[in-house]
């Protein structure tokens, strides 16, 4: 966990409302694990007064790269940045996603809704570096919600994408298209990262199907290090059902673990 | 040229308790401390006030249980975190380590839970004072808090102070109509300092919705938003109180800190600022230090209480 307040925006690339972030950033860059995620200061003063969080979407020795989708103040101030800025960074933060159940040769399903994508790029690599065989499934409503395809592809993962209006690949949710994908071939393990209804209708197919699926969980953070309590999902433990604080616990949480709302 | 400032006294005597400075760290902010040991030197502190503690573990409130709003914070945790033994078992040994003082907040669903978490932790060393939160809802009471009259504040520091062997500073809540009656009774009763303020009863709405943003519905602002009416209130109080005054409520950088010692606050605790930036309170210190120095202020102490009013 490092505070990096001098990290250069490096590049910046950017679709519509979406944006990719080219970190330079080593101390966070070198620690980073796939599905950790970092709080980012998106203003000097007091409005917004929060740190917002996102995903590591990619990392190396050099820094970090963020994808993300303008929802609001935070994203709109920070999408509005320009490469040489400096960025005020803390992290990496939580615990990612365990890549042993996919081991080498097997097949891993990763599937993204939306700005869910972002964690599943370095996840991907992750598991290519290990001998695994990632198939990425990247849903969105429309064309415009899908934005990293090219990346992926030219990154040269299998990937298969679907849109709710049909406008591009796969017509209906990308669940519904993962589910058709398990019928062909089962994977080794399940990867998600979406909006709550996506994950949860995830969890029950892969629960039905048996297989292990691990989901990257979102909420509002007062703090992303486990100080405010703010964070807080239904997640079943041991010693019985609790809220946990899923910025220090996760955000990736096992299926079996997690109580949907 | 660079002249080297003289070194500032940064050192806070509260009567009961020596501080190596005038800054805390507000409970409920920051942990147990222990999170914060990645981001800063805790030695650095003036003191850790800890995450307010009952008797037992406690579950919290449904999310969401956090919004923002304009330069603030409204949050209804609703005091989620371990209990006392556990507190004793696995934290406190460590925070005994530091040479920063560590003062536990103790909370209570009514005064008898009050009381047992105080009798627990008197078996307990390393603590340095109490901080008593009397704004806990009272399970027998519909929810209301010791710190929403006079008389039941007074009850509850009087019978915590005389159960008590350590120092104890009572946590006012600004949710009432007279701050100076209810500080009153509290020093009546006997407290050794007051503490303010906690956070301020707020909402949130959803328009679209037409939901509250919070699980709880209704919440407690903290954060810059509410530190002009955090300075109203410890300026009243510490121009009637004897006891020492520490004060809070939307602290983010050193000059914020010593306009709450020029309003009359001996020592102050820093809290939605950690959550910004973990290591807020050190800087803040700092930038306390700074000022004195380029002000020609000798110690931090002879800033307290120097508002012109004329
Ligand atoms: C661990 C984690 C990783 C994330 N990674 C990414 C990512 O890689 N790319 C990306 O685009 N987004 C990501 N998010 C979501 C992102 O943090 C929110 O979109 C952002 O905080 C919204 O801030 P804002 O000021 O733009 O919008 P606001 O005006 O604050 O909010 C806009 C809307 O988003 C909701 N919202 C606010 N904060 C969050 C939050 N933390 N999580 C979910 N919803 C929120 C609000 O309730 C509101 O409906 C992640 C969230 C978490 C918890
Ligand atoms: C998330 C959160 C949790 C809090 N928990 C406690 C608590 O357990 N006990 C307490 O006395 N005050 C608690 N407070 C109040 C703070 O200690 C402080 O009084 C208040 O936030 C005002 O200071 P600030 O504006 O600097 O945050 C909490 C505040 C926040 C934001
Ligand atoms: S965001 Fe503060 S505890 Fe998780």
């Amino acid at each position: 966990m490092t505070i990096d307040r001098n990290a250069r925006l490096r590049e910046v690339q950017s679709w519509g409302d979406h944006f990719r972030f080219v970190i330079d950033a080593p101390a966070i860059g070198r620690d980073a694990r796939p599905g950790q995620f970092v709080m980012v200061k998106v203003s000097e003063g007091s409005a917004p007064l929060l740190r917002r969080p996102l995903g590591i979407h990619d990392a190396d020795a050099t820094g970090i790269e963020l994808f993300f989708r303008v929802a609001g103040r935070g994203t709109e101030i920070l999408s509005r940045k320009r490469a040489g800025e400096r960025l005020d960074i803390i992290g990496p933060l939580g615990r990612g996603f365990t890549l042993a159940p996919a081991a080498k040769g097997r097949t891993a399903y990763l599937a993204g809704g939306g700005r869910g994508i972002a964690p599943l790029y370095f996840l991907a690599r992750a598991l290519t570096a290990a001998g695994a065989k990632p198939v990425i499934f990247y849903g969105g409503r429309g064309l415009a919600d899908i934005p990293l395809r090219d990346r992926l592809e030219k990154a040269g993962f299998e990937v298969q994408c679907s849109t709710d209006d049909g406008s591009f690949g796969f017509a209906g949710f990308v669940t519904a298209l993962v589910e058709k994908e398990l019928a062909r071939v089962k994977p080794a393990v399940v990867y998600a990262c979406g909006p709550d209804p996506m994950m949860k209708a995830l969890a029950a197919i892969t629960a039905k199907h048996g297989l292990p699926a691990e989901f990257s969980l979102e909420s509002i953070m007062g703090c992303g290090i486990g100080a405010c309590w703010g964070c807080v999902h239904r997640i079943r433990n041991e010693g019985g059902d609790g809220w946990v604080k899923i910025c220090e616990e996760g955000p990736v949480f096992p299926g079996e673990r997690i109580l949907w709302p | 040229m660079a002249v080297t400032p003289k070194p500032v006294d940064l050192t806070t005597d509260l009567g009961f308790l020596k501080l190596r400075n005038p800054v805390l760290t507000a409970s409920g902010t920051f942990g147990y401390g222990l999170e914060f040991e990645p981001y800063l030197d805790l030695d650095k502190l003036g003191g850790i006030v800890v995450k307010g503690l009952y008797d037992k573990a406690r579950e919290g409130n449904p999310p969401p249980r956090l919004v923002e709003t304009p330069s603030g914070l409204i949050n209804a945790i609703g005091l989620q975190g371990v209990g006392v033994e556990s507190f004793a078992a696995k934290i406190l040994p460590k925070l005994r380590q530091l040479k920063t003082a560590v003062i536990v907040n103790v909370c209570g669903a009514d005064d008898d839970e009050y009381a047992a978490v105080v009798e627990f932790l008197d078996k307990q060393e390393g603590i340095a004072a109490y901080e008593l939160n009397i704004s806990c809802p009272n399970v027998k009471k519909e929810g209301a808090c010791p710190a929403l009259s006079p008389r039941t504040t007074f009850d509850l520091v009087k019978r915590i102070k005389a159960a008590s062997r350590r120092p104890l500073i009572t946590k006012l809540s600004p949710n009432v109509t007279s701050i100076v009656e209810i500080a009153q009774a509290a020093e009546e009763a006997g407290t050794d300092a007051v503490a303010l303020i906690n956070t301020v009863l707020a909402m949130a709405i959803d328009l679209e919705t037409r939901r509250p943003k919070l699980g709880n519905v209704y919440g407690g602002l903290s954060g810059p938003a509410i530190k002009p009416i955090a300075l109203r209130m410890v300026h009243q109080v510490a121009s009637r109180l004897k006891v020492p005054v520490i004060g809070m409520g939307g602290i983010m950088t050193g000059a914020d800190a010593l306009e709450f010692l020029v309003a009359g606050a001996a020592a102050v605790e820093v809290g939605t600022a950690s959550f910004v930036d973990p290591d807020a309170a050190v800087r803040i210190v700092d930038e306390m230090e700074r000022w004195c120095a380029a002000h020609g202020v000798a110690a931090v102490r002879d800033v307290v209480g120097t508002l012109k009013t004329a």
